[in-house]
């Protein structure tokens, strides 16, 4: 309000207008908390709040960034369509757009009991490796399930998800209930899965802020990864070292629920080749296996099908959504809830503050103070939250830590509360109270907070 | 609530600012203008744009509800006695619909009734195959495909559209579309299908036109009903639905939906979407009207439904001129200059997208030095200008709107 006021002509006096600026530049320090990522950050709060370009988006990026946005949202079409530059689809995939996943480029829900997975990906492999040291796909279903098909051609599989109760209690008695998800891949297309084979369904995860966190130096993924070295309480993240399909070397990963995902160009890359079908430069090859090999005589929609400058695009836009900024920064009960997450420990992994690089081209990523509330490291989450598949350094039990930016949006946008990598938990509280393995000790002391403060933590996550 | 803290600091250490403030809470903008007990307030200018907004907004919805009964009409002609020239009936009422519905579309944008259907009245790209044959795939579609859908019902068209992560568009305007012109493989024309296809026969396109009819009829059938649907919800005097919430909510917060759809439809929809794509990427049928080749109408309508907001003026199917308070005489209260700046936009809006030479899908191609692009490059630039002054104009009024 004061600062629009300055602006207006009514001000004539330019003392009261310093007055207001000095007052602004006094209270920086409150407001610099709202600006989750930097200057990019978006103040809207409405089913938009994770589909607006980075604010401070430059004149010349508007086009490649409606570009991507339009790829990113229209349905790919089978090949061979009328709008060729949108056709490649499948022959098998999982959705027909970015979008069906990554709902108003916002969060997968958890599938419904007894209904097949949407909005979800389920990864498959089984013991071993493949030959850059990645997990070792199963030989007839690849890495990754296809659970729908071009008409005339049949799914992989279909995947349901069933339910077990888990009870429990805080420490003042009040009881709750965790849901523990059974998956059960069913309608198998072309025969059985390996009978070692692990099956992994992650969730879609939110779209923003993702050029920030690729702009976050290396040199501070190494020093936070260092410094949890030298901790005695068990909290000890590591880097995921994974294979950079361009550069053909092995590089730290930042990208994916276990950080298998160098940058956000390989990540489009492989969503576009493993949940859609279609092929880019960086992936040539379609998405079946040789024990599929009918699928060859299928049309193509052009080689690759997703042509570079679609490609970047997409990768543009992917990097160029806004953050939203925090709410209620200054409410009493926040500030609570921020404390008493710094008491738990909860900020050592959900790193509130980094800074990012210069970034050669993109001055929206430059060098910006974001607070995305994760430090790109894995960390052992426990047995309860294990997939059983090893994806590069990331163990079974390993996640990388998902920030946190936006959180309290995905209701808005999403129309649910479903966190965590297959959606289990319905709420941040259960998604704390799933914590184990190196949050073990916070999860515990969460539980055995007071009613109060377990609600002030709460509030303070809504507020991201 | 922690501005109250603020201030409480104020007095402490800025008194004149406090009182600033004061000013600045007491009299918002433009009602020092209202002292002259002749002139209406700003906020009951408001009050008129608002109402306006839904009368204008509504009489474009029945128009297109109107225009789309009568495509069924000759739809249903068509299919009785499928000829050449009952086709070409059939395409010229599918164009006309877009008139109204085009301009409609600024009632987009703010989870209105509209937006929870348009997927099914006007989703985009279509995937023909999915429908229906193709040069490359004759036996393509649910048409052709009898073993996988044995009948052809709404239950067949409508469930291919229902899941989130499926998202097929199998139904409304660019459905019809298809079956009406069939794929556009040509520089000179649009999609050529042949009367023949609805004809039986016993090879080509024409062994499963009892199937083709029956799709063609349902998606006439499906539109009529949805845009009926969205119809309803803005008629006026009618408790409960959606223009009776509209009109009771606070004054900004209508303006804010009003807004919304404004700006999301002259930047990120037809700015962005619609001809900064196409423009950018020259993909030959990545246009809207990609079968019937009329892309360029469509374009021009969704200026005109901007255009008819802020002038407060929509010509009725009837020839009845629905004039009211548009946005540009509330700007006109509160930000003169900003006003007259729009004005001049929104004719150079239209007098730009005019000029793009038909069709749009050759438009875009070559380079920047073609005529076609050079035009498509100007509307580029007035749509953006245009976009800027909807956004300031927003701002003036203390309307939160972000746009992408």
């Amino acid at each position: 309000m004061p600062v629009f006021f300055a602006k207006g002509k009514s001000a004539r006096s330019t003392f009261p207008v310093a007055a207001i600026l000095a007052f602004a530049a006094a209270t920086g320090a409150k407001t610099d908390e709202e600006l989750s990522g930097g200057a990019t950050t978006a103040f809207d709060t409405t089913r938009e709040a994770f589909s607006l370009s980075a604010r401070n988006l430059t004149d010349e990026h508007r086009a490649p960034f409606f570009v991507g946005h339009s790829f990113f949202n229209e349905n790919w079409l089978a090949a061979s369509a009328s709008v060729s530059a949108r056709d490649g689809l499948g022959p098998l995939f999982v959705a027909r757009a970015c979008s069906a996943c990554h709902v108003r480029d916002g969060r997968g829900a958890a599938p419904e009991a007894d209904l097949p997975t949407e909005t979800m990906v389920v990864r498959l492999s089984i013991p071993g490796r493949d030959e850059h040291g990645g997990p070792k796909p199963d030989p007839v279903y690849g890495s990754q399930l296809q659970t729908h098909a071009l008409p005339g051609i049949k799914p992989e599989a279909e995947v349901l998800a069933s339910y077990e109760d888990l009870g429990g209690a805080y420490g003042d008695g009040e009881s709750y209930f965790l849901q523990r998800p059974v998956f059960q891949v069913t309608h198998l297309g072309y025969g059985p899965l390996s009978s070692n084979v692990a099956v992994s369904p992650l969730s879609a995860p939110a779209v923003v802020g993702l050029g920030l966190l690729e702009a976050v130096p290396e040199k501070t993924l190494r020093r936070l990864a260092a410094q949890d070295q030298r901790r005695t309480d068990g909290i000890s993240g590591k880097m995921n070292l994974v294979w950079d399909v361009a550069a053909k070397r092995m590089v730290i990963g930042r990208f994916g629920w276990k950080a298998e995902q160098p940058s956000v160009r390989q990540q489009c890359a492989v969503a576009f080749n493993g949940d859609m079908g279609l092929t880019t430069t960086l992936f040539p090859d379609e998405n079946y296996t040789t024990a599929e090999s009918f699928c060859t005589n299928l049309p193509s929609g052009g080689h690759p099908e997703v042509s570079d400058e679609i490609f970047d695009a997409v990768v543009f836009y992917s990097r160029m959504l806004a953050v939203p900024a925090r709410r209620d920064v200054t409410n009493k009960i926040v500030l609570r809830g921020q404390k008493v997450f710094e008491q738990l420990n909860c900020s050592v992994c959900h790193v509130p503050k980094l800074e990012t690089g210069n970034v050669p081209g993109f001055p929206e990523l430059t060098q910006q103070v974001i607070r995305p509330y994760t430090d790109l490291l894995l960390h052992d989450m426990g047995e309860g939250l294990s997939d059983h598949r090893q994806v590069f350094e990331a163990g079974q039990r390993d996640w990388r830590t998902p920030p946190l930016w936006g959180i309290g949006l995905v209701g808005t946008v999403n129309d649910h509360d479903n966190f965590l990598h297959d959606g289990r938990a319905r709420g941040f509280d259960e998604a704390i109270l799933w914590h184990g393995g190196e949050a073990e000790q916070s999860k515990e002391e969460f539980r055995r907070l007071n009613k109060s403060d377990r609600a002030a933590l709460l509030r303070f996550l809504a507020s991201l | 609530m922690p501005a109250v803290g603020c201030k409480f600091v104020f007095v402490k250490i800025f008194p004149p600012v406090l009182m600033l403030l004061t000013v600045c809470v007491c009299r918002p903008p433009g009602t020092a203008a209202a002292a002259d007990a002749d002139q209406p307030s700003v906020e009951q200018i408001k009050t008129a744009f608002i109402s306006h907004y839904a009368e204008l907004l509504q009489a474009e919805y029945a128009d297109a509800f109107e225009l789309t009964r009568r495509m069924q009409t000759n739809i249903e002609t068509f299919l009785k006695n499928p000829n050449a020239e009952n086709l070409a009936a059939a395409r010229q009422s599918w164009t006309d619909c877009r008139e109204p519905y085009m301009q409609s579309e600024v009632g987009r944008f703010y989870e209105g009734p509209i937006d929870g259907i348009e997927g099914y009245i006007n989703a985009w790209p279509i995937d023909e195959n999915y429908l229906d044959y193709t040069v490359a795939a004759p036996d393509a579609g649910i048409i052709n495909q009898v073993g996988q859908f044995p009948q052809i019902t709404r239950d067949v068209i409508v469930g291919a559209n229902e899941k989130e992560g499926e998202k097929t568009v199998s139904t409304g305007f660019h459905a019809i579309e298809y079956l009406l012109w069939g794929q556009d493989l040509y520089a000179d024309s649009p999609g050529r299908r042949s009367y023949m296809d609805y004809v039986e026969s016993s090879d080509g396109p024409g062994r499963h036109a009892a199937r083709r009819r029956q799709y063609l009829h349902l998606l006439a059938e499906l539109l009529v009903e949805q845009l009926q649907v969205v119809n309803i919800q803005w008629e006026p005097n009618q408790p409960g639905n959606y223009r009776d919430r509209f009109l009771s909510l606070p004054p900004d917060e209508a303006l804010t939906k009003i807004f919304s759809g404004l700006g999301n439809l002259s930047g990120s929809e037809l700015m962005g979407e619609r001809i900064l794509v196409p423009y950018t990427t020259k993909s030959q049928e990545n246009e809207h009207d990609c079968f019937s080749d009329t892309t360029h109408l469509d374009l021009v309508r969704n200026e005109l439904g901007v255009q008819d907001i802020c002038l407060g003026s929509y010509k009725r199917l009837n020839g009845e001129v629905l004039e009211g308070t548009g946005l540009l005489a509330l700007l006109d209260k509160t930000a003169p200059r900003l006003a007259a700046r729009l004005q001049g936009q929104l004719k150079a809006g239209m007098a730009a997208l005019k000029a793009i030479p038909p069709p749009f899908d050759q438009a875009i191609l070559g380079d920047d030095s073609k005529p076609g692009r050079v035009a498509i490059k100007k509307s580029l630039d007035a749509l953006k200008l245009q976009t800027a002054s909807i956004s300031k104009a927003a701002e003036s009024l203390h309307v939160q709107l972000n746009l992408k």
